[in-house]
C-alpha cells in the first residue's frame, strides 16, 4: 500500500505539514483560518520531530501487523479491508489510550477537542489524492507512494 | 566576522558590537501581522535564521521585530494564511538631497564598529542599466521572420578558440580543431564557490547543467567530491588562492577558468570567514578546518601578460592541451587593451563580469564605485578583438546582471559567444536578494553553509527550476530571433545591426558601436 515516507534531508522544519493536517481534519478543510479560530481545533496527526539540525515528520506507518490494533479494547483501532489503513473509528473509540502505549513510534496522540478519542493518522481518507501534509510539505519532503 | 590572529580585516556588522552606549540603528523594515490572518501557528518562527519572529509563550502569541527584519520574504512566502508583508521603514530623516537615510546610516555603522562596510550581491546604485537602452530589430516585409514552433532554430554555442582558416578535405576537417565546449543555449552559470553557496546549491546547478546541455562553474573553492560525476559539465576555476586545486581537479572538468578579478569587487581578493569552513568546505579547499580562506588581491606569481601566459599554459600542459582555459576579469577601464593581452597570452575563452556582477560578500564602497558596465566593456572589447583580427582566438563570454534572454540577446547581437548568469540563477533557486549573503544566515540555504539551512534547498526541486530558467530563457531566445529572421544565433553574433540605441548620447552609440533609433 502506498504509505508517507520522510526524507530528512529535505525537511525545513516549518510544521506546515501539522497545520495542515489540523486543517484536513477540521470542521473547515477549506479555510485555515476558520479551522485555527472556529473552537474545537483537532489536534495534529503528523509531529515534526526535531534534533536540530535533523528533522522529519513522523505518523503513523500503517504497519502490516499493527500492535494499536490489537491492543485496542473496543474493536475501533482496525485496518481498512479496501486501502490497507490503519483506521480508528472515533465512534467506537471509547479513549483508553491504550493504543497509544501499544504504538511503537508515538504515532498516536489524545485528541479532546470533541469527544475524547485517539487520533492519527488515517492517510486523509476522507478525500481524493495525497494525503494533506504531502501536498503542503514546501520542500517535497514528504513523499505518498508505495515501497516494497 | 571571523578573525583569525589578526589576520582578517575589520568588518563592520551593523550592530554596534560590544558597546553598551545608545545604538543609533533604526530598523529597515517593518513587519505587517494580519491579526484578522494570523493563526499564531509559528510558521514563521521555525523559518527566521535572524529571530525576527518570536512565539510569546505567556501571550500565546507570535510577535515579530522589525530591527531583525532583513526583508528574504522567507516568512511571507511560508505563511500558510498570507498574514505577513514586509515593508520599507516609514521612519524618514529630514529631506536633503545630498545626504540620504543611506549615507547616514553607513556613517552610524562605522562609528560604531570602526570597520569595513560590507555588502551582498550586485551594486543596487542606479547608474544606467545599457541593455535597457538598447532594441532589437525585428523583419517586416522585406524579409521574412521565422516561427521557431515550425522551422528548426540553432542555439548552439562553441567555446574556444577557432583557427584562422578550416583546412577540409574530402569533405571533412582535414585538422583537429582546439578543445571547444559544446552549450546548446549560449548561458552559462556563473562562478560561485562552494562555501560562498551550499553544496545543495552547487549540486543543484551541476544537474541543471548536465539536463540541459550547458555549464556550472565551481568558483574558486574547489570541486565536492560528490559533484565529481559532472566533470563534462563543470569548469573548474583556479583562482589567487588556489583552494582546492590538484592535478585530479584540473582534470575532472571541461575547461578550467584562471580568475583574475570579479565584477563586483574589481582589484580586491576573497575572504570567506572560519565559521564557513566546516569539515566539507575544509576538506574541498583544502584548509585547515574554521581558518579564514583568504584569496588575496592578485595572484602572487601573475604581474604581467607575460606571467599569465604562463599559468595559461602551466594548466594546458597539466591538461594535456585537452581542455579550454578561460581567463575572468572585472570590467574596468581599460578593459579592451587587457582583453586584446589575455586573448595573446593564450587564453580561448575571455570571460567579462560587469561592475553590476554579484558576491557573497564584498566591501560595499568597492562594489559601489568601481569598475565600468559590461555593456561597454564587451562591446570595446569586441571592437578591439576584431580591429586587432584575434577575435577568432578566443571566445567572448560576459556577465553582470544578464537578467532575462532579451538581455542575453543584446550582449550577443553586441559581440558576446555567450552569457554567465550567477544572480539570476541564484534567483531561480530561489534566492529573494535580501543581500545579506555575507551573514552566513541565508533563510533561502543558499548563501550558507549552516547545516540547519542548507537544508532548505531541496537540489531535486533546485536543479529542475534551475534547468526550467535555461530552458525557459531559450524558447524565449528563438522567439526572438526568430523575429529577426533569424535562425542560427551564430548570425547574430557580433551583428550589432540589429540593435538601435535609445536614450543615449553620440558618444555612448559610439563606444557601443550602434545606430540611435530611427537610424
Amino acid at each position: 500500500m502506498k504509505r508517507v515516507y520522510a526524507k530528512e534531508e529535505a525537511c525545513v522544519g516549518c510544521r506546515l505539514c501539522e497545520v495542515h493536517c489540523i486543517v484536513a481534519h477540521s470542521k473547515y478543510p477549506d479555510n485555515i483560518i476558520k479551522a485555527f479560530r472556529k473552537g474545537n481545533r483537532p489536534a495534529a496527526r503528523v509531529f515534526v520531530e526535531e534534533n536540530k539540525p535533523v528533522s522529519f515528520a513522523l505518523q503513523c506507518r500503517h504497519c502490516e501487523d499493527a500492535p494499536c490494533t490489537r491492543a485496542c479494547i473496543t474493536g475501533a483501532m482496525h485496518r481498512d479491508y479496501h486501502s490497507g489503513a490503519v483506521i480508528n473509528d472515533e465512534e467506537r473509540c471509547v479513549g483508553c489510550w491504550t493504543c497509544i502505549i501499544a504504538c511503537p513510534y508515538g504515532a498516536i496522540r489524545r485528541d479532546e477537542s470533541g469527544k475524547k478519542v485517539a487520533a492519527k493518522c488515517d492517510l486523509c481518507s476522507a478525500k481524493e489524492g495525497e494525503p494533506a501534509c504531502v501536498a503542503n510539505c514546501p520542500n517535497d519532503a514528504l513523499v505518498f507512494e508505495e515501497r516494497q | 566576522m571571523g578573525s583569525q590572529g589578526g589576520r582578517a580585516r575589520n568588518w563592520a556588522d551593523g550592530r554596534g558590537e560590544g558597546n553598551m552606549s545608545l545604538n543609533y540603528s533604526t530598523p529597515e523594515f517593518i513587519i505587517e501581522r494580519n491579526n484578522d490572518r494570523c493563526i499564531d501557528c509559528r510558521v514563521c518562527v521555525t523559518q527566521c535564521a535572524n529571530e525576527a519572529h518570536i512565539y510569546d509563550e505567556e501571550e500565546d502569541k507570535v510577535v515579530s521585530d522589525d530591527m531583525k527584519c532583513i526583508n528574504c520574504h522567507r516568512c511571507v512566502v511560508f505563511c500558510p494564511t498570507r498574514a505577513l508583508s514586509v515593508r520599507k521603514h516609514p521612519l524618514e530623516y529630514r529631506e536633503n538631497a545630498s545626504w540620504s537615510g543611506h549615507d547616514i546610516n553607513t556613517i552610524y555603522k562605522q562609528a560604531a564598529s570602526g570597520g569595513i562596510l560590507l555588502a551582498g550581491m550586485g551594486t543596487g546604485k542606479k547608474y544606467p542599466i545599457y541593455w535597457d537602452h538598447l532594441l532589437l530589430n525585428a523583419s517586416q516585409v522585406t524579409n521574412p521572420s521565422i516561427d521557431p514552433l515550425r522551422e528548426p532554430m540553432e542555439l548552439k554555442t562553441f567555446l574556444g578558440r577557432k583557427p584562422e582558416t578550416l583546412k577540409i578535405e574530402n569533405g571533412r576537417l582535414a585538422e583537429k580543431l582546439p578543445p571547444q565546449l559544446e552549450l546548446e543555449v549560449p548561458i552559462m552559470f556563473a562562478a560561485m564557490s562552494f562555501g560562498s553557496i551550499s553544496l545543495n546549491a552547487h549540486k543543484s546547478l551541476a544537474r541543471a547543467a548536465e539536463e540541459v546541455g550547458s555549464f556550472f562553474n565551481t568558483g574558486e573553492g574547489g570541486l565536492h567530491r560528490e559533484l565529481s560525476g559532472y566533470g563534462k559539465n563543470t569548469i573548474v576555476q583556479v583562482a589567487s588562492g588556489r583552494f582546492g586545486v590538484h592535478s585530479e581537479y584540473l582534470n575532472a572538468g571541461a575547461a578550467i577558468e584562471i580568475k583574475i578579478g570579479q565584477g563586483a569587487k574589481p582589484g580586491i581578493g576573497g575572504h570567506l570567514p572560519g565559521e564557513k569552513v566546516g569539515p566539507e568546505v575544509s576538506l574541498t579547499r583544502m584548509i585547515p578546518l574554521g581558518s579564514d580562506a583568504i584569496s588575496p588581491a592578485p595572484h602572487h606569481d601573475i604581474y604581467s601578460i607575460e606571467d599569465l601566459r604562463q599559468l595559461i599554459f602551466s594548466l594546458k600542459e597539466a591538461t594535456n592541451y585537452e581542455k579550454p582555459v578561460s581567463v575572468k576579469i572585472a570590467a574596468v577601464h581599460n578593459v579592451a587593451a587587457i582583453a586584446s593581452g589575455i586573448v595573446r597570452a593564450g587564453a580561448d575563452i575571455v570571460t567579462i563580469d560587469g561592475f553590476r556582477g554579484g558576491s557573497g560578500a564584498t566591501p560595499l564602497r568597492t562594489r559601489d564605485s568601481v569598475g565600468i558596465p559590461i555593456e561597454t566593456a564587451l562591446a570595446a572589447v569586441d571592437s578591439r578583438l576584431r580591429q586587432e583580427g584575434i577575435r577568432n582566438q578566443a571566445s567572448l563570454v560576459v556577465s553582470g546582471s544578464i537578467r532575462n534572454s532579451s538581455d542575453v540577446v543584446k550582449a550577443v547581437a553586441l559581440g558576446a559567444d555567450a552569457v554567465n548568469i550567477g544572480t539570476a540563477a541564484l534567483i531561480a533557486l530561489g534566492c529573494h536578494m535580501c543581500q545579506k549573503c555575507y551573514t552566513g544566515k541565508c533563510n533561502w540555504g543558499i548563501a550558507t553553509q549552516d547545516p540547519n539551512l542548507t537544508k532548505r534547498l531541496n537540489p531535486d526541486i533546485g536543479a529542475r527550476r534551475a534547468a526550467n530558467l535555461l530552458r525557459a530563457w531559450g524558447h524565449e531566445i528563438k522567439e526572438l530571433i526568430g523575429g529577426m529572421g533569424i535562425n542560427a544565433l551564430e548570425s547574430l553574433r557580433g551583428n550589432r545591426l540589429m540593435l538601435r540605441g535609445i536614450g543615449l548620447n553620440e558618444k555612448e552609440l559610439k563606444i557601443l558601436g550602434i545606430k540611435a533609433a530611427g537610424e
